[in-house]
């Protein structure tokens, strides 16, 4: 039922972005994408792979220093180590492509660093408290039963902590997407390679065009991890 | 069994001094017994309770099951072989009904089949229909629904020995006396062997066959919950179980063993009535019960009114003393005749009888 509620929910909004994106395509019309089909398809390839090679990064390194953090014998140190990860966060997202090119040179591979340590901390984070948020009866159930650490973490904790860690995916995912436009600045291909130039050399069309693709891959990237999220905890989803 | 030899916990506090949470107990369970560990919180009933599934690794002393050391087994090992319920239940919520009962036996790698049939069996002996319920999740369950889950999948690998910290405190008083008894019958026929932490001096005696009464870390009674009520080791025991601990000896005895006891006369149905008011006056009771040829109580006879008289209230042999004493109070009887389920007479319960019963040690 809730579930049903929530999809209906996602539906409405679904049908909204539908709803806009056929009110610009009549606007404009088809005419105005036309010439940058070919580019649309390509570049929609290459920001895609950005940004799945960094957020598949961003999940495993995230996913581990969020599991090791929360265990108890290192819990005393999750606040300072975080912090490190912070680093990617707290610095403007040029910066951090910036420097990524000081030491990695131009390209796709310091683009990828880049968006892996912007995507890192709500990884992190919401692995980790998500973890600490687990009800002690739960670990305690799980020890009492006769669990190993390792079945107690795959079978109960990762389970129980799944809904927060799922909303640090989205969030992780939304500033992905969303930062990897400015990849364009340091050589890696992506929709900033209509939006940049767009704004250069005054194409408002460009500019616009991989805006809107830049929204519509977050949001439906978004859309299908929110579902699967939902898929994966039929017992805790609220 | 299960033996626990000199079980001593010290913590380390901060400024370097130690703590003796539980102190040199000593304790012996019987196969298929209930042990109770009453006291009030922080008498170190749960850290007791917690050394014998090593949650807690004991400073000093050993836990013997079955005779072997608990020390020698690995502790996986061990807590697979122990039950454990726990007071916040602690269901799984990611996990439905069925896999949560059978969480051990997947653990342990038995056959599938038979688990999933013991979880069917296990429902259906805690009153819960397994079609409706396994493939639910906890959170669509009540409190009480919880918990009855909470002790089956306890049994679900049909341990030896069962801990249980506080089991029924979270349920509702309604559900809790429900639940008690489904836990005592189940307990009675898999005889498993079960120590329950609480500071429930009702639910010790409704269920314990032996208390343990604990105060700062020692046992300082174990016994029998008759012996316990009626003769307290100390005033701390007799303080804690109540000022009201005499009265509370009557939910211990069922009016069924009270009224065998009597051995008081009856009359037969078939005698006239004048042969049972001769009876009545040469041994000089106020009333008989009559009885049919099947042994079923037609009534009563007494002095000073003519023919049979119908009783105004019964006593079932399987009610405690307390009800039976009750409804005396209620109906202002002397006394009560008692029935068992075929309506056949057993005898009577007088309050006579009763207040014997409640001045005589154990």
């Amino acid at each position: 039922m809730q579930n049903r509620a929530g999809f209906a929910r996602y539906r409405g909004r679904l049908a909204l972005a539908g709803a806009l994106v056929a009110l610009v395509w009549a606007w404009y019309g088809s005419a105005m994408l036309a010439p940058y089909h070919e580019d649309l398809v390509y570049l929609a390839r290459q920001h895609l792979w950005l940004v799945a090679v960094s957020m598949s990064w961003a999940l495993v390194i995230g996913l581990v220093s969020g599991v090791l953090l929360s265990r108890p014998r290192l819990r005393r140190w999750a606040e300072p180590v975080m912090q490190l990860f912070n680093i990617g966060n707290t610095l403007p997202p040029m910066a951090v492509l910036a420097l990524a090119m000081v030491v990695l040179g131009v390209g796709d591979h310091p683009a990828i660093v880049a968006l892996c340590l912007t995507s890192l901390l709500p990884i992190v984070r919401s692995t980790y408290s998500g973890l600490a948020a687990v009800p002690a009866a739960l670990t305690e159930a799980a020890d009492g039963i006769g669990m190993t650490a390792w079945q107690r973490l795959t079978r109960v904790e990762l389970p129980t902590a799944l809904p927060y860690i799922v909303s640090g995916v989205r969030v992780a995912l939304a500033i992905n997407v969303g930062t990897a436009p400015l990849a364009f600045l340091i050589g890696a291909s992506s929709f900033g390679e209509l939006i940049f130039p767009g704004i250069y050399l005054n194409q408002p069309d460009a500019l616009f065009i991989g805006a809107a693709a830049t929204a519509l891959v977050a949001f439906v990237l978004d859309y299908l991890v929110a579902a699967l999220g939902r898929r994966l905890t039929p017992g805790l989803a609220a | 069994m299960i033996r626990l030899e000199q079980l001593t916990k010290r913590f380390a506090q901060k400024h370097g001094q130690s703590v003796t949470v539980v102190d040199s107990v000593d304790l012996q369970v019987a196969r298929g017994e209930i042990c109770v560990l009453l006291g009030a919180s922080g008498c170190g009933k749960t850290t007791t309770l917690k050394m014998i599934n090593r949650l807690i690794t004991p400073s000093e002393g050993r836990v013997l099951i079955d005779g072997a050391d608990t020390r020698d087994i690995d502790t996986v090992t061990l807590r697979r072989r122990i039950g454990y319920v726990i007071q916040q239940i602690g269901l799984f919520p990611n996990m439905t009904i069925e896999d949560n009962i059978t969480v051990v036996p997947r653990l342990l790698g038995l056959d599938k089949a038979a688990y999933r049939n013991r979880a069917r069996e296990l429902m259906a002996l805690v009153q819960m229909d397994p079609a409706h319920f396994l493939k639910r999740y906890p959170k669509e369950l009540s409190g009480g629904q919880q918990q009855r889950i909470g002790v089956i999948r306890a049994l679900a690998a049909d341990p030896p020995v069962l801990l249980m910290d506080e089991p029924f405190g979270a349920v509702d008083p309604i559900n809790r006396e429900s639940i008690q008894a489904e836990f005592f019958a189940l307990q009675r026929e898999l005889n498993t062997t079960v120590l329950m932490v609480s500071h429930d001096i009702d639910e010790a005696i409704k269920l314990g066959d032996k208390v343990a009464v604990f105060r700062q870390g020692r046992i300082v009674q174990c016994a029998s919950p008759d012996t316990v009520l009626a003769e307290p080791a100390d005033d701390f025991v007799a303080s804690f179980v109540g000022h009201d601990r005499i009265l509370k000896r009557l939910l211990l005895v069922q009016a069924g063993s009270l009224a065998e006891q009597g051995g008081e006369p009856v009359l037969s149905e078939a005698a006239s009535e004048a042969e049972q008011r001769a009876a009545l006056g040469e041994r000089r009771h106020r009333a008989l019960p009559v009885i049919d040829a099947a042994g079923r109580a037609q009534g009563y006879v007494a002095t000073g009114r003519a023919g049979l008289q119908p009783f105004r209230a019964i006593a079932r042999a399987d009610e405690d003393l307390r009800v039976v004493l009750a409804r005396l109070y209620e109906h202002r009887l002397d006394w009560l005749p008692v029935l068992d389920a075929d309506q056949r007479y057993l005898g009577r319960v007088s309050q006579r009888q009763i207040a014997d019963y409640l001045g005589a040690p154990v």
